[in-house]
């Protein structure tokens, strides 16, 4: 019997031996998917230099930040690396990786573990249009009708106006009818962004379930207190009659106001380019 | 909607959260140094005076108006994040114990081997 078992530990030892070659994306899986929450911290300082091609990279102590697929973590700006560096900094004893939220996006998108490019992943987001929050009304109770009419009306007119595009709100189980001109517009104007950018923009949309709210906060029109509030608007209703429950509707809004503005936060530093031009008169002061 | 909160009081805000982050030493770190940059680089809380305009010639500055929305972003950020952090220590459950904890409630301690067991290299 005993040697029985020993067969079947050594058996299982090889499976779990680290020789064995695997294809890139079952260890993509693996390593994203048995994802650990919390580690010690190891480092003391950390800081950012500039590397090969411009990029920024992230040294802790004195070795350098790598993704969890193995590359090299490396950012387009300087700006980034410092928020990264901050997240960072800003662990005391232990790592929590779930509140660094900008460092799970840049390795998410240093990364690509699902493999996706730009067209996918705007055809996702395109697809998160049908069923947008903004869209989808309710007939009763009476209290959430005008609610929903007061604040998301607003914002749909906002894009309605901003794309020159028609998205209508209906309160049927199917949801509004997007029409080919509309869905057009938008995948022009998402075609515009980088692939970091993209991948921060479905982030917040996959957070705030909308494509019209997380349009509106990329384009500066709403904040994303705001956003958030509006994406939680029959929560909120709901809390206002029954009562906040701290531990579930707090813990959730701050979780979701943390990840919608890194997604923000992580849009506009990763396309934005900044230059600085001098006019003449500070020229000839300087 | 309401508007953004004033510049300064979203940078004392971005000063508060980076000095509870990171302790005394805040001031030393490349956040704050960039912050206070940005913030002073895009000072205009008031409305420009005539030989501003005619120097400068900016009225409301677009790019102004987005470093006030990225900075009111970072803020949330920061904020939320710390009052989210403080929430899960409140509440999130702590998980299981490890073996050893276990054996000790009840006073005893697990077996060591020291040679390692039979199959361990």
């Amino acid at each position: 019997m005993f040697r029985g078992i020993a067969r079947l530990q050594s058996q299982f030892g090889n499976i779990l031996s680290p020789n064995k070659v695997r294809s890139p994306h079952f260890r993509f899986a693996l390593k994203y998917s048995t994802a650990i929450t919390e580690r010690k911290r190891f480092y003391q300082d950390v800081s950012i230099s500039q590397g090969e091609g411009g990029l920024y990279e992230i040294n802790l102590d004195r070795k350098k930040l790598k993704t969890p697929g193995g590359k090299l973590f490396t950012v387009p700006n300087e700006v980034l690396a410092i928020a990264v560096a901050t997240e960072w900094d800003a662990q005391r004893d232990t790592l929590k990786f779930y509140t660094m939220h900008l460092t799970t996006l840049c390795n998410t998108a240093l990364d690509n573990p699902t493999q996706r490019n730009k067209e996918q992943m705007i055809n996702a987001a395109l697809k998160f249009l049908e069923t947008d929050t903004v869209c989808y009304r309710v007939d009763e109770p009476h209290g959430l009708v005008e609610l929903q009419k007061n604040e998301w009306d607003p914002v749909l007119h906002w894009i309605e106006n901003r794309y020159n595009v028609t998205i209508g709100s209906s309160s049927s189980i199917l949801g509004p009818e997007i029409p080919e001109a509309t869905k057009d517009t938008f995948r022009q104007h998402l075609n515009s962004y980088n692939f970091w950018s993209l991948t921060g923009l479905e982030f917040v949309i996959t957070q705030l379930k909308s494509v019209v709210l997380s349009m509106g906060m990329i384009d500066r029109h709403l904040s994303v207190e705001q956003a958030v509030l509006l994406s939680r608007l029959e929560e909120e209703y709901q809390i206002q009659h029954w009562g906040n429950v701290e531990w579930a509707h707090d813990y959730d809004m701050y979780e979701l106001r943390a990840r919608t503005a890194a997604g923000a936060l992580f849009v506009h530093l990763s396309s934005e380019n900044s230059t600085v031009k001098r006019k003449l008169l500070q020229d000839r002061e300087g | 909607m309401a508007a953004l909160l004033p510049p300064l009081r979203v940078c004392r805000g971005i000063l508060k959260e980076l000095r509870a982050m990171q302790g005394p030493t805040y001031k030393l770190s490349p956040a704050y140094n960039y912050v206070m940059d940005q913030f002073r680089k895009n000072k205009a809380s008031l409305p420009p005076t005539a030989s501003q305009l005619t120097v400068t010639g900016q009225m409301y500055c677009r790019a102004q108006q987005e470093a006030h929305h990225d900075s009111h972003t970072y803020l949330c950020l920061l904020a939320s994040n710390r009052t989210h952090l403080a929430l899960h220590k409140l509440y999130h459950g702590k998980g299981d114990r490890s073996r050893e904890e276990v054996a000790g409630l009840v006073g005893l301690r697990l077996p060591t081997q020291p040679g390692g067991k039979g199959w361990e290299k």
